[in-house]
């Protein structure tokens, strides 16, 4: 008579209250709003990195590779417990320093932040990467055409380098939906936490971390479906290599 | 190593000094001498996870690469399968489902707990090594199958020709030669599993990250651990990273 009740019957998996659908469906929501987030700051983190790096002053270039080498040595778990607390300290700082009383941050400003940071360093590394497999004479090119950097970026370097640069921003972005997952340890209710929640009040742990891993390999899934119809849209005109 | 001591570098590299030298002064760092030795014991836990997982995970990659590149189609799509869904899921989620949910599942069989195992069962390292295991394994698998694929098949034609078997082919052509060709892989792969060593925390095992948040409960100094165990970590990942340089270097390559 105990294993029913540790398999867990189907209807507690009903959206309404009894059953906890409904919260492992927000879960996920939050999860995936924290994943677009942080991977897109982190792009805009990577675009200003990659320049940066490739075109900075000397100063700017070695105080860059200290940001991609520190992150990407440390667990992602760590950088996310540090920048957690010291983010919402330093914030709560700077408003007592202009008298402000201290503010509650918002869970979810807090983990797209510190997963854009974490995302930023990767995401440097990739479109650096990228801009450096781009034929040095179309950059020459657009510059004697008296080309802003400005419009050099979006009309010539962005659209050349993508099709180097997805299948590594790609991978990124599967890592940053399963980053999200890191968040849990530090208490913010995002799919992994909601499970182990919906778990705790039921017992049902094993019914609801396999359903809780089919909505992530879901994400997983149809991303890469995705993927790989911008990888055919970004591809096209390219020889057909293989 | 001169180009390297640029005048710009020399000012970074003081202010970086100035920097340590405030952070140790200027920050609470008492606790230091009374964690000492709980601080070595969770660095050498870590290390051992990650030395035996790794090891464990590579071994089980070499089988899951082969049937996807050989084996018959069951065996290959369940190989594939086992790498997509390990890839697929976040690695927190899998450790909480071995701990958790096997865990949750296990006392009420009346078998195991009577079985040799059960002592095992309950503690929760040998879940912890499971998940890593097999998640190094998943992300390994998928190398393997990419090393055991590229290996050029006229060297596989000529062991043919020269009367090896099957099996003596895979253990003396294409198993040394696909090993070779994914050990350049296995450098980042081994960083990103030291990277996820930190996770066995949250189900009790007491590793370097699990001592930090100890210290941290005990003394309710906040920072200063955590800098502590960012700065072990990149200490870790340098001496990883310097070791398998060793190694890749001693590794004759024609494109070298």
């Amino acid at each position: 008579m105990g294993a029913p009740v540790a398999m867990g019957s189907l209807e507690l998996l009903a959206f309404s209250p009894p059953g906890w659908g409904g919260v492992l469906l927000r879960g996920l929501a939050t999860s995936l709003t924290i994943a677009f987030g942080g991977y897109s700051v982190g792009l805009l983190i990577g675009i200003g990195g990659a320049f940066g790096k490739l075109y900075g002053g000397p100063v700017l270039r070695d105080l860059l590779a200290c940001y991609t080498t520190i992150v990407r040595a440390i667990p992602e778990l760590v950088l996310i417990v540090l920048l957690y607390y010291a983010g919402s300290d330093i914030v709560n700082q700077v408003l007592a320093l202009f008298g402000s009383p201290p503010m509650d941050i918002n869970g979810l400003v807090a983990g797209i932040v510190v997963i854009g940071f974490v995302q930023g360093a990767y995401s440097t590394e990739v479109l650096r990467g990228a801009i450096k497999a781009i034929a040095p004479g179309q950059i020459e090119a657009a510059r004697s055409y008296a080309m802003g950097p400005g419009l050099l970026l979006r009309r010539i370097i962005l659209p050349i380098m993508l099709p180097h640069a997805i299948p590594g921003l790609s991978n990124l972005w599967l890592i940053a939906t399963k980053d999200t997952a890191l968040l849990a340890v530090i208490g913010f209710s995002e799919l992994t936490l909601a499970t182990r929640q919906a778990g705790g009040a039921t017992k049902a742990y094993f019914l609801f971390f396999c359903s809780a891993g089919i909505l992530y390999l879901l994400v997983t899934l149809l991303s890469t479906v995705g993927i790989r119809r911008i990888e055919r849209h970004a591809n096209r005109g390219m020889p057909d290599v293989g | 190593m001169t180009s390297w001591l640029k005048p710009h570098r020399i000012v970074l590299l003081l202010i970086a000094a100035g920097l340590v030298a405030l952070v140790a002064t200027s920050m609470r760092w008492y606790w230091l001498p009374n964690y000492y030795g709980a601080l070595l014991a969770g660095i050498w836990k870590t290390l051992l996870i990650l030395v035996v997982t790794s090891f464990l995970g590579f071994l089980f990659a070499v089988p899951l690469g082969l049937v996807q590149v050989t084996g018959p189609r069951p065996l290959a799509m369940l190989s594939q399968g086992f790498c997509t869904i390990i890839r697929g899921t976040p690695l927190l989620l899998q450790l909480w489902l071995l701990y958790y949910g096997l865990g949750s599942l296990f006392p009420q069989i009346p078998q195991i707990r009577d079985s040799f195992l059960w002592p095992y069962l309950r503690e929760a390292w040998p879940y912890a090594v499971l998940a890593l295991t097999l998640s190094f394994a998943g992300y390994e698998g998928e190398v393997m199958r990419g090393a055991f694929a590229g290996i050029p098949y006229g060297e596989l034609e000529a062991a043919r020709a020269y009367g090896m078997k099957p099996f003596t082919m895979l253990r003396r052509i294409w198993l040394p030669r696909a090993v070779q060709r994914a050990l350049p892989t296995l450098n980042g792969e081994v960083v990103l599993q030291l990277k996820a060593t930190p996770l066995v925390a949250t189900i009790t095992v007491i590793d370097v990250y699990a001592v930090i948040s100890k210290i941290r409960q005990d003394t309710y100094v906040i920072y200063e651990p955590l800098l502590l165990l960012s700065l072990i970590y990149l200490c870790l990942t340098g001496i990883l990273v310097v070791i398998f340089r060793y190694f890749e270097n001693r590794i004759p390559t024609l494109n070298a």
